[in-house]
């Protein structure tokens, strides 16, 4: 079994799964049994300042995206933070961490754009002892509409200033955790390092509506006949939040910056996924709120499992490793050619190759009157569309032409030299090779 | 007090009515909506569905299940009843294992096929539930048809002729309409009276008039019926049973099974119903499987099939081979009756085994013997009481791909005619395509 120990900011957790800010860390009694059930740490849900604490709707929180036999694949809601006052939170995170100290407690914090607010907070968060904060800077419901969540997330001179006031009176590690409500993540995430953050965390959830009841005719989780957009989350954002962590990774002014990564993590092999794209952690809700804690023994034996498959002894082995792969668009190989290939002995004849290529796609693959489904060499351009929608793995498969072959459709021997569309002569403003 | 099994003879009642009720509910209980949805997304919604190819009828198989996954089950059973006006019994009672569901691709795949049959009645019972007709009928032609044989295919025919705007007079010499679906499948695939259920829901299209009691060359004739309709399209079914050809065939305890499934699909009370202690089937199809399943299930204490082929070369499918299995049927092959013994009524019956080479099949001398109070005749049935002016092939009336017999205005579908496998979905067909073979030649 391969250690999973990971440190992130110089704290240490026995894997590398935390739990997300979110209900499933509202309270001790939870965090409890998320830590005996094997969690690495948690964040805990998000405090606001002293006094009354915000409110929820009474009706529905969440709203949810499901697949034939009811799997979860995408949830929203349009819960708030903590609705617990400060002061029994803060008791609970002293007591908690006190009996854990070897997993990790963060605190998520959401108060006003002053900095009296979080001058107020900070030094009774610090007391606490737990490891560092995480600053909320995402939920897109509800509290945005007060000046905070993603209201903040989404201006990054804002981001960076309240960052600033956190490292000011603050002492340990502070992460700044990022809306995917934006244009482009990049901006947020230079401005949270720029403010002195020790790490950023995403995605925050979607701005989504995610059904419509069309009797009420109102979105849903309908509350009293209206519904608002909430904030989405589970399998189906994982997409989005890879490539956001990715160009978080990849771009110069903020590689190396600490990623924890949030968004759909649901098995070892999704945080395994984030990791390689350069998270140095994974925090996970969707997937605890649908299964229960006892999710976290497959991701723990999962990555152990690939981990010592792979020859890796310790997570920092293979966190990045796929990054130096992201590039951009203009840098992939056009003399890289590959050729659609099914093996009919995997075949089952459905036909969704065929009707996919020919009414959507480039016309390349051939029926024959007994159901024999092949690929034209001479019109496939190897886009992968019959792959996605075969319901057969491994049965249709993208073959490399070797260089020196000719490609069939372009009647061009295939080169062994890299060439991108940086050179192509089609691009008006290539650059000539050297 | 039930009789139980051991009662010697033939009994009613061994068992009691509660445990025969159990023993006769339906085969393949109705999916709720859960199960319907899930099993519906197996569907791939594949290209030129080999499923739709192999439905005699060629309902929409994607389509129908698609609109199931959408939410829509009545538009699903509008795409089948299009197609198939006899849509919810032929879920029930189509051997699907040997059609859509062997045609699925899924069955290639993982050996398990969308459940075709189950999504197809989920989709019917949906709509006849909700009292729900379709189809509306065109503007009267002025043409009237006569329909003989009130079975799947002159169902199927009658309905296509009334929804096209003719008048329609169906004649059947029984006092039920429904023909093999009322009289002739095994109860467990027919529960709560739905034979006569759909038929009334069929004649909700109107334009339609039954005659009961009336047999085709007994109380009407071919010639009547040309002379006083523009057209007739005959689906009398097959009539006659084959004989044994065995000694003592006479005797008491041997009879049709055709008969026994009758009278017990008629039956008001199943534990009035008599059945032997031993009973022994004659036969591979289907006939002979809901004979046997059925005899067992009512409580004798041993059923064997006794087959004159290889299992290879029965009629009925694996499915029904393992089903008859499960309810503790025997199954015998390469044996064939020699004599039936006892003394006025039947005690045992002489089982000779045989060889079969080229397709020929013949006595090996080898004899056995099995104790029997009922032997079921289940070897096939036999066209019978036909009209004389009309050509036959191959035992059946002749017709051409359109349905037409040698006699003119004359149609003829279902298993009284030439083609196809007999089966209620290609009844259904037969009758459907001479229908619109009908409307053309009467519309031209």
């Amino acid at each position: 079994m391969a250690d999973l120990t990971t440190e992130f900011l110089g704290i240490k957790s026995p894997n590398p799964f935390w739990l997300a800010s979110a209900p499933p860390t509202d309270k001790e009694y939870n965090v409890r049994r998320a830590f005996e059930a094997g969690w690495g740490g948690v964040v805990w849900k998000t405090l606001g300042s002293e006094g009354p604490p915000v409110v929820n709707v009474n009706g529905p929180r969440y709203g949810a995206i499901f697949g034939a036999d009811r799997r979860l694949l995408g949830l929203n809601n349009i819960e708030l933070i903590t609705d617990r006052s400060l002061e029994i939170n803060l008791e609970e995170i002293t007591r908690v961490k006190k009996d854990y100290p070897d997993r990790a407690v963060i605190v998520s914090i959401m108060v006003p754009c002053e900095e009296q607010a979080w001058k107020d907070i900070l030094p009774k968060v610090e007391a606490t002892g737990a490891d560092g904060i995480e600053l909320n800077f995402g939920c897109p419901h509800g509290m945005a509409e007060r000046g905070m969540g993603s209201a903040v997330g989404q201006v990054p001179e804002y981001i960076q200033m309240v960052t600033e006031w956190c490292k000011k009176y603050y002492s340990k590690p502070v992460i700044v955790k990022l809306t995917p409500n934006i244009t482009d993540v990049r901006f947020p995430a230079r401005a949270a390092k720029a403010g002195g953050g020790d790490a950023v965390s995403l995605i925050n959830t979607i701005n989504s509506i995610v059904s419509v009841d069309l009797d009420q005719m109102a979105p849903e989780p309908t509350v009293g006949g209206k519904g608002t957009h909430g904030g989405y989350c589970g399998p189906a954002v994982k997409p989005i939040a890879m490539n956001m962590v990715a160009e978080i990774a990849r771009c110069p002014q903020t590689h190396g910056l600490p990623i924890s990564a949030i968004g759909g993590v649901t098995t070892w092999k999704d945080a395994a996924e984030f990791m390689a794209l350069g998270a140095g952690n994974v925090q996970v809700c969707t997937a605890a709120m649908t299964y229960g804690f006892g999710v976290v023994k497959e991701m723990i034996s999962g990555l152990s499992t690939w981990m010592d498959e792979k020859g890796y002894t310790s997570t920092q082995d293979f966190i990045g490793m796929a990054v130096p792969n992201v590039t951009d668009w203009q840098y992939l190989d056009l003399n890289y050619v590959a050729k659609a290939k099914i093996s009919q002995e995997d075949c089952i004849k459905c036909g969704r190759c065929f009707a996919a290529c020919e009414d959507t796609s480039h016309q390349a693959i051939e029926m024959s009157a007994d159901r024999v489904f092949t690929v034209k060499d001479d019109e496939c351009v190897a886009c992968n569309l019959c792959v996605s929608v075969c319901p057969i793995e491994g049965c249709i498969t993208m073959e490399e032409v070797p260089a020196g072959q000719i490609d069939e459709r372009t009647g061009l021997v295939v080169s062994d030299e890299y060439a991108n569309w940086t050179t192509h002569p089609n691009n008006p403003s290539s650059t000539a090779a050297e | 007090m039930a009789n139980g099994h051991q009662a010697s003879g033939i009994q009613a009642g061994r068992l009691a009515a509660p445990e025969i009720a159990d023993n006769f509910v339906d085969l393949h209980p109705a999916y709720d909506a859960h199960e319907a949805a899930v099993a519906a997304d197996r569907c791939y919604f594949c290209y030129d569905a080999p499923c739709m190819t192999a439905c005699p009828t060629s309902i929409d198989i994607p389509q129908f299940i698609r609109e199931i996954q959408a939410g829509h089950p009545t538009s699903a059973a509008k795409t089948i009843l299009d197609q198939n006006i006899l849509g919810g019994m032929c879920a029930r009672v189509c051997p699907t294992e040997t059609l859509c569901e062997e045609a699925c691709v899924r069955e290639a795949a993982e050996g398990k096929p969308v459940e075709i049959g189950r999504l197809q009645r989920f989709a019917t019972d949906i709509l006849m539930e909700n009292g729900v007709h379709p189809f509306n009928r065109a503007p009267s032609t002025g043409r009237t048809v006569a329909v003989a044989g009130a079975g799947p295919a002159g169902l199927a025919a009658a309905h296509r002729l009334a929804m096209l705007g003719h008048a329609v007079t169906v004649y059947d010499a029984k006092p039920k309409a429904g023909g093999l679906n009322e009289f002739g499948i095994a109860a467990y695939k027919s529960t709560n009276d739905f034979a006569a259920r759909e038929v009334e829901w069929l004649l909700q299209i109107g334009g339609i008039t039954m005659q009961y009691g009336k047999m085709l060359g007994q109380d009407i004739t071919l010639e009547g019926l040309s002379a006083d309709h523009d057209a007739v399209f005959l689906s009398i079914g097959l009539a006659g049973v084959n004989t044994l050809r065995a000694a003592g065939e006479e005797k008491s305890g041997v009879r049709n099974a055709v008969n026994f499934i009758e009278e017990l699909r008629q039956a008001k009370d199943l534990s009035a119903l008599p059945v032997g202690r031993n009973v022994v089937v004659i036969g591979g199809g289907m006939t002979a499987v809901d004979a046997a399943v059925q005899s067992k299930l009512l409580g004798a204490e041993s059923v064997t099939i006794a087959y004159r082929r290889g299992r290879e070369d029965m009629g009925a499918s694996r499915f029904e081979q393992d089903l008859a299995a499960s309810k503790g049927v025997s199954l015998m092959f390469n044996v064939m009756p020699k004599a039936i013994h006892g003394n006025g009524a039947v005690s045992e019956i002489e089982l000779e085994y045989t060889s079969v080479e080229e397709g020929r099949v013949s006595g090996t001398g080898e004899t056995t013997r099995l104790a029997a109070d009922q032997v079921y005749k289940a070897i096939g049935q036999s066209l019978e009481g036909q009209p004389e002016a009309l050509e036959l092939e191959g035992g059946k009336i002749l017709v051409d791909a359109r349905g037409r017999t040698s006699v003119a205005n004359v149609w003829a579908g279902g298993d009284c005619a030439l083609g196809g496998e007999d089966l209620t979905v290609t009844a259904v067909a037969e009758g459907r395509d001479a229908a619109m073979d009908i409307h053309s030649s009467l519309m031209g």
